[in-house]
Formats: structure tokens, sequence, C-alpha cells
């Protein structure tokens, strides 16, 4: 079972972000932590935004926070966010990658080598190549990518990307993707089995 | 007999390198957060076309020219001047306000990698006619930021952003007065570095060594695991005059610290903490 879903985004992040966080509900048994490129300058607008928008509870991440399920996370602006092996979160100030802090490849690696076979990465609209590395790393762990269809999102090129260096396991377009987290993901088989199985 | 899998093997690996590390040359990363000590670890291994940790190991413990490297690695942190203008012109209306009143002042910038952050605060004090009276120490455990810090030589193209974060963190003046422009870099003023003294000083293992008025640490606990951050916190604790102010990094807190009882909250958005008087 996942444990976990790590979200990648970037230009066009705000529209695609309201439109699949208010499908979860309240109780929703995964985690979801998410770097959202953004302005070097931003509050924290995003998080209360989204919070306000969605039943699940939508906070910013702090450092040492116990990362639980039924939560979403937010990496704060100007902070790489990553996940330590026990399960929380931490905060870095280290060099930019792919020109980002935060980046997603820097989440997407960390939270690989914790949750491993129990975790989703997800590559959403955007318009550079950061998350491509760190969802394949989370597919070489066991875990499960989907990206969102390119045609359904604002910028391309971050789908795109994603798509050409990762064998995905699905591409969804965004009308379905809230769907697909709620229902899908928990039905169909060849997501269940979809991850290597526990040894 | 089970194949151990290659992400445990990561994870043993790098223990095996923080405890030889810890024995051969006395700097301690096992309490450091693993995820972000593990990419910069494995950040080093592909610069030197290694294939894993293991096999970086050897040269860490016998090679003391690739363990200086290595040093470098694990403290490369990005810097800037006025990080969150917001802070230093909190500082100007609340601490400075607080520290005109002593005839002497102790600031210890904890941490203080490539002196950025330094050279912003003594600007600062020098605006508030604060800085004749003040003596800055600047203390880090990586020599090689320390020498970028004492030399406070800095690209001259981030002048521009700096010139905007030093206005809204409310400067007086001209920030350009405070630095010689020449060659692509800019070199900040003699009148600043008199009043800094730049050190060696490892959080991880080394001693108080003067009473501070104020104490900046941003960004440096982030990196440390609970314990270690109890261990710096008390040391912070313990340099601190009565009443003295404690500045911490904008996502850092002392909610889960022990001695979270020993200080007040000055300006909760700001990270400014202050010593209580009995404690």
């Amino acid at each position: 079972m996942f444990e976990a879903m790590v979200v990648g985004v970037s230009a066009g992040g705000l529209n695609a972000l309201s439109r699949i966080l208010p499908c979860l509900p309240e109780d929703y048994p995964m985690a979801i932590i998410i770097v959202q490129h953004r302005h070097r300058d931003s509050d924290d607008f995003l998080d209360k935004y989204l919070n306000d928008l969605s039943m699940i509870k939508v906070k910013e991440a702090e450092p040492g926070e116990v990362i639980l399920p039924a939560h979403v996370y937010i990496a704060p602006p100007r902070y790489h966010l990553l996940v330590e092996r026990n399960k929380t979160l931490s905060l870095s100030i280290d060099p930019p990658v792919n020109f980002s802090i935060p980046s997603i490849d820097v989440l997407f690696e960390s939270a690989a080598a914790c949750y491993k076979n129990h975790l989703i990465g997800l590559i959403l609209t955007g318009a550079n190549s950061d998350g491509s590395q760190g969802l394949k790393i989370i597919k070489e762990y066991g875990g499960y990518a989907i990206v969102q269809a390119p045609n359904t999102a604002e910028v391309d090129v971050m789908p795109k990307a994603a798509i050409n260096l990762v064998n995905v396991d699905k591409v969804i377009p965004l009308e379905d993707l809230g769907q697909f987290l709620i229902n899908d993901l928990f039905t169909t088989n060849d997501v269940i089995n979809g991850g290597e199985t526990d040894e | 007999m089970l194949p151990m899998k290659f992400e445990d093997m990561q994870e043993f690996e790098i223990n095996q390198l923080l405890e030889a590390i810890y024995f051969r040359y006395g700097y301690d990363f096992r309490d450091y957060s693993r995820a972000s000590l593990e990419r910069r670890v494995m950040h080093r291994v592909q610069q030197s076309d290694l294939s894993s940790i293991s096999e970086m190991l050897p040269r860490v413990m016998h090679d003391s020219e690739f363990f200086e490297l290595f040093l470098r690695d694990m403290s490369v942190t990005v810097t800037e001047m006025f990080r969150d203008p917001i802070v230093f012109k909190k500082l100007r209306q609340e601490v400075f306000t607080q520290l005109k009143t002593y005839s002497r002042v102790n600031i210890w910038h904890a941490g203080c990698a490539t002196g950025e952050e330094v050279y912003s605060m003594a600007i600062m004090l020098k605006e508030e006619g604060l800085l004749e009276r003040t003596r800055i120490y600047a203390t880090d455990y990586n020599n090689h930021s320390l020498n970028i810090a004492k030399k406070g030589i800095y690209p001259a193209d981030k002048m521009q952003v700096y010139t905007e974060s030093y206005l809204a963190a409310g400067g007086k003046a001209s920030f350009a007065d405070y630095y010689q422009a020449k060659f692509g870099s800019a070199k900040m003023a003699e009148s600043l570095k008199e009043h800094i003294t730049f050190a060696n000083h490892n959080l991880m293992k080394d001693q108080s060594f003067a009473e501070m008025h104020l104490i900046v640490c941003r960004n440096v606990l982030i990196y440390f695991n609970p314990k270690l951050q109890d261990r710096v916190l008390a040391l912070f604790k313990e340099s601190l005059i009565a009443r003295g102010f404690l500045l911490l990094g904008d996502k850092e807190t002392l909610e889960f610290s022990e001695v979270k009882s020993s200080f007040e909250t000055l300006s909760k958005k700001e990270r400014i903490f202050r010593r209580l008087m009995y404690v």
C-alpha cells in the first residue's frame, strides 16, 4: 500500500493544484508532499489558499515535522524540502538544483530512499525539467510514477521531460487526476501490484 | 542469505563513513539531518568519479587534502546579504534600541559561512551608531568559507539585489558606500571589517568563548537532528547575558527544544528570542 505521494509542479501549478487537492477527503489515507516552484519573495498565500479550498489539511512543511497521512505539506519558498528516513521533514539552503530551490529532484530522491515502493511520484505542469531525475529514482526504488498528460498542462515542458526520461506508469489528464487519486489508485489492480512487492 | 538492497547498503555505508570521520578527525556529523548530508556525500562521490561511498572511504581516511575538500562540501550553503530584509528591520527597531543601553556589545554570528550576513549586520550597526562599541565574532568550522568571509569580496553582479534588500531592511544611506567595486567584484569596506573577528569554531564540539549580547544563527539548526540542536541551543543560552537576544532562521524554532523555558519570544515571525533573567 502507498504511504505517501510526492508532487512536483512549476508554472501553472496554482490552477492544477486547485483542481486536484479539493477532490481529496479530509481522511485521505496518504501523506502528500509538494514542491511548487515559486518566486523567492512568495509568502504563505499558496498554502492558505489551497487549505481554504480543500477538505484535506494543507500546510507549509516545517523542519522536524512528523509526516502524517491526510496532510498536504508544501515546501516553503527558498528552501529545499527533504524527507528523512524516519519519516520526518527537513529543510536545507543548499545550492539550487536545476536552478531551483526548492527542487523537485531533491524532494523526490530523498522521499524515494525513505518510502521505497510505498511512494507515488507525480509530475504536473511546469516549464523546466526539474523532477524527471527524481521520478526516475522513485521508479528505481520500486515506486509508482504518474505524469499529468502534457496536452492538459498549462506548460508542458516538465511533464514531457518526465515522460521522455522515465518509464512512467500512468499519464493522466488534469481533469481525471482527482478521481484517479481517490478511486482508481485504491481499486485498480495494476496500481496495487504496480510497485514491487514487499520483501 | 538475502542480498542487501542497494538503498539499505547506502545507509550502512554513510554510517560507516561518519564513524570513520569522527574517529580519524574528530568531526562529528553523526547528528546531522541525514537526507541533506547524504545528498552532499553522494555529490562528492560523483564529482570525484567514484562509484560508491565505500570507495571514497580510504581517501577520506588517508588523504587529508581530500578530506579538506569533503569538509568544504559538507558546509556549502547559499547565503546572501540581508536575507529576509524584514528581519534586519526588526532588529534595528526592537533589538538595537536595547543594545544601545550597553557600553560594549558582543555579537556572535555562529555558522557565518561566507560572511554576507555578518557584513549586513555591521552595516546596520554602523548606521545606528553602534558599530564603534561592538565586536562581532563570526565563526564557522569551514576554513574555506571563513577565508572568503575574511576577504569580504563578493561578485559585483549581486550588488543590485543586495541594494534592494538593503533598502528594504531600512538602510539609511547608499549601499554603494560600503564596498568598492573593481573588476567584477565588490570588496567590503575596511571600516566594517575592523569590528569583526573571524574565527574557526565548531558547534558540534567547541565551547562558549565570550559573553554575548546577541547571537545570530540562521539556517544552521535545520541541518542538525534534535539532539545536536539541543546541544547548540544550550551553548547559546550559556553564552548569552541575561536578557540577551537570539536570532534564528525564519523556519527555525525553540518550540521543541530543551531551552524553550529559558527564552521568551520577542518576535515570532522574525524568530527573535530573548533570554529570561532567572533561568
